[in-house]
């Protein structure tokens, strides 16, 4: 291992390098850039064996990714916000052909009002398109992610398109000390990708044809059935990986003084590093406050979360999400997943940073303050019943 | 195995979960159903002209032309009627027909 | 945790002294940094900020600083009294100028100077890394010399070691 200082984006190409794709297409796209730059100076140098594929766009970067899959290469892509809406058509064929390409996705706002920067109303407004989609706390978790999500995404039992989120800007361009494993530990870690369904010539088959009434169900079902089956992949790609790289996970959530927690606080994303800090704060003072960081939003975390605030007074969601005209997205699952497990407790939803607003400690703070109200519903952060902002 | 030149319907259609593979990937030539409902003009390939040269085939993008005694036929459960093979006919072997 | 805000201007390599300060802290065992740019679309020339982070824990707070233990200029055209807001009580101002200042917050050198005549270019980032190493305690000579053999193109190496370090003697000899 050799201890790296790198940006987000940085990490997850070198994780991807450890990961040997065989085919990259990809479209640049402001935050993921980086990603595609590194990952073309690796194959221009030697370092990655790879087929380089430069397309026209994210919707033939995402057709080329499958063709590579389909022909039984490992393959990969990233994008980012518009970039991701505008492959949204293949998105649903990649999980429905079952094919188990690995996309880095830097959450960035979507337009209008155009920008740039943070927030994560593109991947979630793709929940179910049927990929997985997992969302990294720090760097060097982006770079563990990567080696993981092909392990998984090639597991035969699942078989499925997998998507790393990495929040813009304060994720894929912050620099921090991550650990780069060795080629050998990478190898050991993760199989060579065998596909059951592929363009073979000793094995001719048909990919991707239509199913109509009859059988299409049956076809859903079992796509259905192969992304459920991710929750205890990941399980044994964890426990695999901490006995290589020494690093642990801890499934589809992160829990944080969640034992005898009053007020939990759910989050998404690299926001964790602040609202543990902000927790710590609140327990010196005797807040019993606590945290639940959602790593997985697909196959979706409902046991563990409702596991997690069984004994809890209150529950707030804070994400960087709103599906225009009910809630956010993250906070409508949570909800949902206490209501199968009978649990009745007062649930608010915190919506901030969208287009990248900074969230500071003092945000943090006021949502377990506001949570002690009893309020039920969806609050805009910096936005007040006068009709005031925070600037 | 068995290398066909056209596709083929399965004789035996899956009604459970098991017999379906996980994804919509069968073995090569192997359909569920016939697909020509909407096919409104039909290629007829004139056996005299015909000379075997396999353009058609090439060009097919359904895969419904097959080889037979030296020449070509058409599948009909499959053909949609595009009219490409009749395009890239040089001896206007290929003639489209009014569906009736 | 220590915070250094870094002022320069689009081309001057501002990011890259903010970088390569949290690579330095960062290359022994128990030591976090964190250092990013001011998010967004820059021109050369333009005003910029970049930050570095500090702490012998891990960095949570991923947000840009407010207070700063440190404020650096590259460029003096960019100081001003504003830059006084944004420190913590005992914060400094590390100020690359041909002037003298009094204020005992303002350590100054003419770090143009040392660019000019080393790096035989008025850009003046690593200098200003070689002068923050001698007010702060947790970057040795021998950080400054790993981390631009590590981090920068081998042929630029040579001399941005020797004009960091040529600003640390500066600034020590003052003291």
């Amino acid at each position: 291992m050799a201890r790296k200082f790198l940006s987000g984006n940085e990490a997850f190409a070198e994780g991807i390098r450890l990961s040997k794709p065989q085919v990259i297409s990809a479209y640049p796209i402001t935050p993921q850039t980086i990603v595609v730059e590194k990952l073309s100076e690796m194959v221009e140098n030697g370092s990655l064996k790879a087929e380089f594929i430069h397309v026209e766009s994210e919707h033939s970067a995402l057709s080329c990714a499958m063709g590579a899959s389909a022909v039984g290469a490992r393959a990969f892509t990233a994008t980012s916000s518009q970039g991701l809406l505008y492959m949204a058509e293949c998105l649903t064929y990649a999980a429905g052909g079952r094919f188990p390409i690995v996309m880095m996705n830097a959450n960035r706002s979507t337009a209008l009002p155009w920008n740039i920067y943070g927030d994560q109303r593109d991947s979630l407004s793709q929940l179910d398109c049927g990929w997985i989609q997992v969302y990294a706390k720090d760097a060097q978790e982006a770079l563990d992610l990567a080696l993981m999500s092909y392990y998984v995404a090639e597991h035969r039992e699942v078989s499925t398109p997998f998507m790393v989120n990495l929040d813009g800007f304060v994720l894929t361009h912050t620099y921090e000390t991550v650990d780069v494993p060795t080629e050998e530990q990478a190898n050991r870690f993760l199989p060579a990708f065998e596909s059951d369904h592929k363009l073979d010539l000793d094995h001719p088959c048909n990919l991707a044809f239509s199913a109509g009434p009859e059988h299409n169900s049956a076809f859903k079902y079992k796509e259905h059935v192969g992304i459920l089956k991710a929750k205890g992949v990941v399980a044994q790609a964890e426990e695999k990986f901490a006995e290589i790289f020494g690093r642990e996970y801890t499934g589809l959530t992160e829990n944080y003084r969640i034992k005898d927690a009053e007020y939990v606080l759910v989050t998404l994303g690299s926001i964790f590093g602040l609202a543990k800090e902000t927790v710590d704060r609140l327990r010196e003072r005797g807040q019993k406050a606590g945290l639940i960081r959602i790593r997985y939003m697909r196959p979706f975390p409902a046991e563990e979360i409702a596991e997690a605030v069984r004994n809890a007074k209150a529950v707030a969601v804070l994400e960087k999400d709103i599906s225009f005209g009910y809630e956010g997205t993250v906070y409508t699952n949570v909800n949902s997943a206490l209501q199968k497990a009978g649990i009745s407790l007062p649930t608010v939803n915190f919506i901030g940073g969208l287009g990248g607003k900074n969230i500071s400690g003092e945000d943090i703070e006021e949502i377990f303050e506001e949570l002690k109200e009893g309020y039920r519903g969806v609050k805009f952060m910096g936005i007040g019943g006068d009709g005031q902002w925070r600037r | 195995m068995v290398m066909h030149m056209k596709p083929c319907l399965r004789e035996h259609i899956p009604s459970k979960l098991s017999e379906l593979p996980e994804a919509p990937a069968y073995e090569a030539g192997y359909l569920v159903t016939k697909n020509a409902g909407w096919r409104s003009v039909r290629p007829v390939i004139d056996r005299e002209k015909c000379v075997g040269c396999l353009q058609c085939y090439l060009y097919c993008p359904d895969g419904v032309i097959y080889r037979k005694d030296g020449k070509v036929a058409v599948d009909y459960d499959f053909c949609k009627g595009c009219g490409i093979c009749r395009k890239i006919c040089k001896l206007g072997a290929i003639k489209m027909e009014e569906e009736r | 945790m220590t915070e250094i805000l870094w002022h320069g201007r689009g081309g001057q390599g501002a990011f890259t002294a903010a970088r390569l300060l949290g690579a330095a802290y960062a290359l022994h065992e128990g030591r976090y940094a964190l250092a990013f740019p001011s998010f967004g679309p820059e021109r050369r020339g333009a005003p910029i900020r970049a930050f570095t982070k500090l702490d012998a824990r891990p960095i949570g707070d991923r947000s840009e600083i407010e207070k700063a233990d440190f404020s650096i200029f590259l460029d003096d055209t960019l100081f001003g009294e504003q830059a006084f807001s944004q420190l913590k009580p005992n914060g400094k101002i590390l100020l690359n100028t041909k002037r003298h200042w009094e204020d005992p917050k303002i350590v100054f050198l003419n770090a143009e100077a040392i660019a000019l005549e080393i790096l035989g270019l008025s850009i003046t980032n690593t200098v200003m890394l070689g002068a923050f190493s001698a007010v702060f305690d947790g970057i040795t000579s021998d950080d400054i010399v790993e981390v631009i053999h590590e981090n920068m193109p081998k042929k630029l190496q040579e001399k941005n070691i020797a004009a960091a370090l040529a600003a640390r003697r500066a600034i020590l000899q003052e003291k």
